[in-house]
């Protein structure tokens, strides 16, 4: 039923002629261009856009958007990501004019409703994290752990201590150690043990007073609490150093524990995953930072204030680090973070880890007599399977189960990550998914551990396309469309 | 909890398989003394009325561009999304979907990302583009930190004061942390001269970063400066306003190395600063460099024409502390939007938008001129947006009798430029019609009083 027609690129569609808007006629005296833009500035011709009508538009991205899986169509468990429901209120809500249609430099008291939203955001971030100063601003996760460790490093300048190391856990998402390094710090790796925490007496053999911040993920990327963390905590505060908490796993623990309470000194959120994004087909996010209240004065600007009577926005902020991103930040995602949070309220959120755990729990008591899941029975909001096993009986890999579980309507789990799971699988249902979803599910898994690996190998078979060959689109980047150098014609 | 599938039967079942009497044997994977005790201190659960009307009332505190006549520009911009945008981008299999890492099920994204570079490569006059970053602001500061890694050289950056204040505070922040130095040269009068880039480039310089409109609105002399920056071995980064592309040369014409914009002007609300889309695209050979995620085509084992994710060597996931940057996402969904103003303007409707703009900002430009209490900063060229100086220096007070008859007049540019305390920025769109252009002439004009401000 797919349309391919309307499908093609839109440069193929594009005729001489067409048009899907007309502008409204000058209603002023126009001057001859010439006379206001130097002919050197002038373009020659406008840029050489495909011409389209407004039908073949909404046919050719309504078409595409049928090629998608998105969490309004399939479970998607993609481990990590936290892919719960949108909900659709949140999409209305975060449109009414009069939040949508504000700009970034409007005088504060035309936009008195929004700062007391964004206020009360950060009221409620610093409550659920148990770190009272919040900034807003950084536009995705990873800029929030950037911002973060910026501010580490300008607290310890404050202090004339200079600390150049980042230690993080082999098992931490990669936006770590490349965030360290953006700050201009050096990333030190620290092993894991074989229950999957941090090696604490790795962890103890890399603590210096060169170590700035040691970055944790709890729970940690397999899912797992790590039950020593205060005690880590307190062998790098007595160090001198810092911790922060990346807060990619926050659904687990929401109303249950808080980073603040356990030893973190700073962490971010990720409102695009706890607090029901929608992730946008890979963005926008949004990545605000809760930090303890002698970091505060660090955070980027500009600050919102809140006096008796009114809410300003705060420049003049002499020790900030300065600004990660224009304007505000990504207000759009922030209003929905806060509708999530006043839909749940304190008992709802919590609510919604402890489903979080239900789900996994079931679903990985489940799982584990069809693979291998390295680290035991229990697990908080997200649990890592391994193909390994598969992979040395019958050379069936964690890419050919994922692929295959495509052809059953899932979307696949997070394959190969973290990197110290041989084969990992990493599943993440949420809270959102009912019992016979998370069955439906294992039963496919089960199901496919028993077929042919040759079956496997060549998976998906019911998708428009299967196993891209990816080589290729590495070795010989073609990364725009271009009349004669499509690899069809050239073929 | 407002919205989830499990009954308590379920519940019951689910249990027992894992083997436990309740949720809290789980929760028990937390030692005792990290958890807390008490109910998070939030305000209660609203349903989903309660929450509208909340929600309503805190919009109805503000005043949107829908209400007062919005001149306000520096970076964010009240053009005309056409319906078209709105109601693709509302589609809950692209704004629900996730990062492309499977492609077979993600040809929608990965095909939109592709369309999106190949626009914004006919749209700059480069040869790639990635599928989008943050913003407009901390793309410049990629493309700063790009120059760095593609030139080897760390001793400067070289930014005009002409550059928009936020985007040099967001330079210095990410810059703080290499060796390198930020050197800013002053403006004279509406933009850079060529000749105070020259007495400060030297052979550690990596880069001249220029703004084109600049953040006054006026057109720098990108040309010269892109040849003074080659002759010495630097790269040209342009921070350019997509819709002049509509009647202006193309940073690729001018010489930039890179390219990088504020692609908010394209099909995306103001909300408030964000979320945005930061547009970055280079020449080929620097592609290796550039940060963020890039859509690429292939074939899949059936040889039919597909897309992926490529040259992911370059991203964090795959290299760590070794990345190009820590960037791990795209702005995916406002890529969508652009891709869809981009499609539905067409290259005729662009230059229509751009036309529009440029000539409804110079009658502007010529009504307030010919107030005598106001008068437009300097005589440089300009594309849709100006400074205006209020010769009784009360710009606060001036811009808040605008207020009070519907207008958001400017920009006050005090807080950014202390010399320029008297002075205020106006943009104007293709939306402003000739009656408020109008208004905003006699409003800024000298003899007005509240009566005539009123009329």
């Amino acid at each position: 039923m797919r349309n391919t027609e309307a499908g093609a690129p839109l440069f193929e569609l594009s005729r001489e002629g067409r048009r899907a808007a007309r502008l409204p006629k000058l209603d002023i005296p126009g001057a001859p261009i010439e006379d206001l833009i130097p002919t050197e500035a002038l373009a020659t011709a406008p840029p050489p856009l495909p011409e389209l009508s407004e039908p073949h538009i909404v046919r050719h991205f309504t078409n595409l958007s049928t090629l998608n899986m998105s969490v309004d169509t399939h479970f998607y468990p993609l481990g990590s990501c936290t892919m719960k429901y949108n909900s659709k209120r949140n999409e209305r809500l975060a449109s009414l004019p009069g939040l949508l249609h504000l700009h970034p430099y409007q005088p504060d008291e035309t936009i008195q409703g929004l700062l007391k939203l964004l206020y009360d955001l950060q009221e409620m971030l610093g409550e659920i994290s148990g770190l009272p100063a919040v900034s807003l601003q950084p536009a995705a996760g990873a800029q929030g752990e950037l911002t973060a460790l910026m501010i580490a490093v300008a607290h310890f300048q404050s202090l004339g201590e200079n600390r150049t190391k980042v230690l993080v856990p082999d098992s931490a998402h990669g936006t770590n150690p490349a965030s360290a390094r953006v700050a201009g710090l050096d990333a030190v790796t620290v092993k894991s043990d074989a229950a999957g925490s941090v090696d604490v007496a790795d962890l103890e053999s890399k603590l210096d007073d060169t170590v700035a911040v040691f970055m944790i993920t709890n729970p940690n990327t397999l899912g797992l609490f790590d039950q020593r963390v205060t005690e880590i905590a307190d062998r790098v505060h007595r160090k001198g150093g810092l911790i922060y908490l990346d807060g990619a796993n926050m659904n687990a623990i929401l109303g249950i524990a808080r980073p603040g309470d356990f030893g973190a000194d700073m962490m971010h959120f990720n409102p695009h995953k706890t607090f029901s994004g929608p992730h946008g087909g890979g963005g926008p996010g949004a990545g605000p930072i809760c930090v303890t209240d002698k970091l505060c004065a660090y955070l980027p600007v500009p600050v919102i204030s809140c006096d008796e009577e009114s809410y300003n926005l705060s420049y003049d902020q002499p020790n900030s680090i300065g600004q990660v991103r224009s304007f505000f930040g990504n207000v759009g995602v922030l209003i929905r973070a806060y509708a999530y949070l006043r839909t749940h309220g304190p008992d709802g959120l919590r609510r919604a880890s402890e489903t979080a755990l239900l789900n996994a729990n079931y679903l990985l008591s489940r799982v584990k007599h069809i693979l291998n899941v390295p680290h035991g029975d229990r697990c908080m909001h997200e649990f890592v399977a391994s193909a390994g096993k598969l992979k040395k009986d019958r050379g069936v890999t964690a890419m050919d189960v994922a692929k295959r579980l495509l052809d059953f309507g899932y979307h696949a789990p997070t394959v190969y990550f973290p990197l110290t799971v041989p084969e990992a699988m990493m599943i993440e249902p949420t809270e959102t998914e009912s019992k016979e979803t998370l069955d439906n599910f294992a039963q496919a898994l089960f199901r496919i551990t028993e077929e042919p690996a040759d079956l496997l190998r060549d998976a998906p078979h019911s998708t428009l396309i299967s196993r891209p060959d990816e080589v290729q689109a590495a070795r010989k980047p073609i990364l725009r469309w271009q009349p004669t150098a499509t690899l069809n014609q050239s073929k | 909890m407002p919205y989830t599938y499990g009954t308590e039967r379920d519940e019951q079942e689910m249990l027992e398989a894992i083997g436990i009497d309740g949720v809290e044997d789980l929760l028990r994977q937390v030692p005792a003394e990290m958890r807390l005790a008490r109910p998070l201190d939030l305000p209660p659960a609203m349903g989903e009325l309660e929450l509208t009307q909340h929600l309503q009332s805190l919009s109805q505190q503000n005043t949107s561009a829908q209400q007062a006549v919005c001149f306000l520009g520096g970076g964010s911009y009240d053009h005309f999304i056409p319906a078209v945008v709105d109601a693709l981008a509302s589609r809950g299999e692209f704004y629900t979907s996730y990062t492309p890492y499977q492609p077979e099920v993600s040809q929608g994204n990965l095909q939109v990302m592709f369309e999106y570079q190949t626009l914004i490569c006919q749209l700059t006059g480069l040869d790639v583009s990635n599928a989008s970053l943050y913003d407009g602001g901390s793309s410049v500061a990629e493309a700063a930190l790009m120059s760095l890694s593609i030139t080897r050289r760390h001793g400067k950056v070289i930014v005009p004061s002409t550059v928009h204040p936020e985007y040099r505070r967001i330079l210095e922040t990410y810059l703080a942390s290499t060796d390198t130095e930020l050197v800013t040269v002053a403006a004279t009068n509406g933009r850079v001269a060529p000749a105070d880039i020259a007495a400060v480039i030297d052979e550690g310089t990596a880069s001249v970063i220029l703004q084109h409109p600049n953040f006054f609105g006026c057109l720098e002399q990108v040309e010269e400066i892109a040849e003074i920056a080659h002759a010495n071995g630097s790269l040209l980064v342009m921070a350019f306003d997509p819709i002049s592309l509509g009647r202006l040369k193309s940073p690729g014409e001018l010489g930039a190395d890179i390219a990088v914009a504020e692609g908010q002007c394209l099909g995306s609300p103001m909300a408030f600063g964000g979320p945005y889309l930061g547009i970055m695209a280079c020449k080929e050979e620097f592609v290796r460099r550039m940060p963020g995620r890039i859509a690429g085509e292939t074939v899949d084992r059936r040889g039919q024409r597909c897309w992926v994710l490529t040259l992911q060597t370059r991203e964090q996931h795959i290299r760590r502390e070794k990345a190009t940057s820590n960037i791990c996402t795209n702005q995916g969904l406002f890529a969508l939007r652009a891709s869809i103003y981009l499609s539905v303007l067409g290259p005729h409707g662009l230059r229509e938008v751009a036309d529009l703009c440029l000539q409804k900002s110079h009658f502007a430009a010529e009504l307030i001129g010919q107030s005598s209490r106001c008068e437009l900063a300097w005589s440089d060229p300009f594309f849709k947006e100006f400074v205006v100086r209020d010769t009784r220096g009360q710009v606060d007070e001036l811009l808040a009798e605008a207020r009070h008859d519907g207008l958001l007049a400017g920009v006050a540019l005090g807080r950014w430029y202390p010399d320029l305390e008297d002075c205020f920025l106006v943009s104007v769109t293709e939306q402003r019609t000739r009656e408020e252009l109008e208004r905003l002439g006699s409003c800024l004009s000298a003899n007005n009083n509240q009566e005539v401000c009123h009329a």
